[in-house]
């Protein structure tokens, strides 16, 4: 689960971490009152969507030469156009997709004179199992590019979960990023708080990017990317109050209510399949004959007859679905329940598109026997390769 | 023989008295006599397990720590059914009565309490297979977890994978080809986990009876490339046996969890392709579909 960076720093605010004065708006309206709580005279107006590039996106309704997703303000007057100018506008930038998100809230913060720029964030290293930074002194770009480029220039250094962070680790983290004088005392403080953050709420990814040495000599976190290990939400309530499901594609929210692993994708063929693996290898054998999976999902392995019913209700909703592939290997699953649900949904929504199903394992005379006896118009695979060519072949015809 | 568990493998549940610990209980029950041992339950000690078996009825004694549950069994592995909430402490609970190998299926357990799982792990001699994994079977012996017994055969095939389903697509199509199985083992697709391909590889080429291998991959870490690696290593040594590979995720977008928590590609790492290509020059032979892993390792092991 991903949260807004105004979101972000006041987490990392409430664990000590240094952070700029700032205040949400969700109109324009609040823009001048926002802006007179801060000192000035300099003011950052930023854009918040869950999407990074916005300093260099552009909005879809202005002009092409009109400024960004965060914009630099000298006065609250031009704090005020700027809102207005941004506020319920789509942003497009390289990670929103052609798409683009629309603006609905923005963060007035107050403007800081950088002196330099940092990279620093903290992520789970699967190769030790270890909660690990990762800092670099080429901060406020794309981390990627620097690791292709200068991969000398970035520190990645794991953190035992028996000690946390060390005084020695802190020093290392100092060192790698040249921090001096004050801004070296302040890192020193702000490693183990960040780290403290990240184990507490159950982050998956802690993102400063760029962590300031601002002209005073002190640090400053300037931008904050949080995101949150979603098997853990059950005991993170005050994270799960921050969820903005605007954000969120209104088919993987029905999906998650009913427990169902799903992830929209542009193509035209729906899949319902059982395991993750599966799941992704239909995906991809889909690709291999000529043709694009409209979704990933997953029903689990123990799914009822009505969670079966509602993964195809999800399926048959996406307009871009003109046809759907169903393949289960059962093993806990049983391929009768799958039958049973997926004819139910056909009763239910009807049946538009072309329907190739493929089952196997458990139960699987009694599954495919309930296709047959139900009257549906389905196509009957036998194994993956052929079920992925039947589908293929028919969206392709239709 | 086998890797990991064989016939005289016993073993004890954690959160048998659950409706998923009682099914898969009742289901291993019911694979040539799996000896499974014991339940634990906290509150439960003293009681007695009843399952549905065949035609009859299988009584297990209920233990109040796995400890107490060790000592009064003999057990040597432990299987976790245990809920995400409570299954890291179900874990650490096994590691620390000293059960060689803990098998753990439960799906969605937090990372933060597997990082201090896989701590604890580095201090022990234990094993720990998962989690978000469906287990471990030989054929015709033993099995711990939810793989559908039905799809294997006694044989010479040893499959490791990190997903289920996957796993059970290279049974069948290797039991329909004739080849069978020795063991199959899930490694699970949590990205903080017990057990990594490294290790069962290990113990696949030092097994005599294990003649090819079949492995299975997917996006997210370098799990897959790390293995390929090994496999590289040891053929140098004159270590190697034909492996078919294959990994799931070709056309995953990048940043989005594909079902298992960790199968993702994040920044800019852990893309299908990379795998592909690292295994390749290994010497695997990767199938580009799940549907033809059998069919290909037969072609490899024709030459």
């Amino acid at each position: 689960m991903n949260i807004h960076e105004y979101q972000a720093k006041a987490l990392l605010k409430s664990f000590g971490a240094p952070v700029a004065e700032g205040v949400p708006i969700f109109s324009a309206d609040e823009a001048a009152g926002a802006a007179a709580k801060l000192p000035g005279p300099l003011y950052v107006v930023k854009s918040q969507i869950h999407a990074g590039g916005r300093g260099k996106g552009k909005f879809k309704e202005l002009p092409a030469e009109a400024k960004g997703g965060v914009r630099l303000a000298s006065s609250v007057d031009e704090v005020v156009s700027h809102a207005s100018e941004m506020l319920g506008n789509t942003l497009v930038t390289k990670q929103t997709g052609e798409h683009g998100k629309q603006v609905n809230r923005l963060y007035i913060e107050d403007g800081a004179d950088i002196d330099r720029e940092l990279y620093l964030s903290i992520l789970v290293d699967r190769t030790v199992g270890r909660p690990a930074f990762v800092v670099s002194t080429e901060g406020g770009m794309d981390i990627e590019a620097v690791a292709e480029e200068t991969p000398e220039k970035i520190l990645t250094l794991p953190i035992d979960p028996d000690t946390g962070v060390t005084d020695a680790d802190a020093a290392q983290l100092c060192d790698a990023l040249k921090l001096e004088g004050e801004a070296r005392s302040d890192g020193m403080t702000l490693f183990p708080i960040l780290y403290k953050a990240f184990v507490e709420k159950d982050m998956s990814l802690l993102e400063v990017n760029p962590l300031i040495v601002m002209e005073n000599g002190r640090l400053r976190v300037l931008d904050a990317k949080v995101s949150f290990d979603g098997n853990a939400l059950f005991r993170q309530d005050d994270v799960v109050a921050l969820r903005d499901t605007t954000e969120e594609d209104e088919k993987e929210i029905e999906a998650s209510k009913f427990d169902l692993a799903y992830v929209a994708l542009d193509g035209n063929i729906g899949c319902m399949v059982n395991g993750a693996g599966l799941a992704m290898a239909t995906m991809d054998i889909i690709k291999l004959y000529g043709a694009e999976p409209a979704n990933f999902l997953d029903v689990g392995g123990g799914a009822s007859k009505e969670k079966v019913t509602a993964a195809f209700k999800i399926i048959t909703a996406d307009p871009a679905v003109e046809g759907i592939l169903v393949n289960i290997f059962g093993g806990i699953m049983r391929c009768d329940t799958i039958a049973e649900g997926v004819v139910a949904a056909v009763k239910e929504v009807g049946l538009k598109v072309p329907l190739v199903v493929r089952l196997e394992g458990t139960n699987v005379e009694k599954g495919k026997r309930i296709i047959n006896e139900s009257g549906l118009n389905v196509i009957a695979a036998d194994d993956l390769d052929d079920a992925a060519q039947k589908i293929v072949k028919a969206v392709k015809g239709a | 023989m086998s890797i990991l568990v064989n016939k005289d493998t016993r073993v004890l549940v954690q959160g048998l008295t659950g409706k998923t610990g009682t099914f898969h209980t009742e289901q291993a029950l019911a694979y040539y006599g799996t000896k499974m041992v014991g339940g634990i339950h906290p509150k439960k000690g003293g009681q007695v397990w009843t399952g549905n078996v065949g035609d009859g009825t299988a009584d297990l004694p209920i233990f109040a720590s796995v400890a107490e549950g060790k000592e009064r069994t003999g057990a040597d592995a432990s299987v976790v059914y245990v809920p995400p909430a409570g299954a890291g402490a179900a874990i650490i609970e096994a590691i620390d009565a000293e059960i060689p190998l803990i098998v753990c299926i439960t799906e969605g357990i937090p990372v933060s309490d597997m990082v201090k799982v896989k701590r604890r792990l580095e201090k022990s001699s234990s094993r720990l297979l998962g989690p978000n994994c469906p287990g471990v079977l030989t054929p015709e012996e033993c099995k711990i977890g939810i793989m559908p017994g039905n799809i294997f055969k006694k044989g010479s095939v040893g499959v490791v994978s990190r997903s289920g389903t996957l796993t059970y697509e290279a049974v069948f199509q290797t039991t329909n080809e004739g080849l069978g199985q020795t063991t199959a083992v899930g490694i699970g697709g949590d990205p903080v986990k017990g057990t990594e391909f490294i290790d069962v590889l290990e113990m696949f080429l030092a097994d005599d009876e294990t003649k090819s291998i079949i492995m299975i991959g997917e996006i997210g870490g370098s799990a897959e490339e790390d293995a390929a690696q090994f496999l590289a290593d040891e053929a140098k040594k004159g270590r190697s046996k034909p492996t078919v590979g294959f990994i799931a995720g070709r056309t995953a977008p990048p940043g989005r969890t594909m079902g298992h928590a960790g199968a993702v590609i994040s920044g800019g790492k852990g893309g299908a392709e990379d795998k592909i290509a690292a295994m390749e020059e290994a010497g695997i032979r990767v199938s580009p579909s799940p549907a033809q892993l059998g069919k290909t390792l037969v072609e490899l092991l024709k030459g």
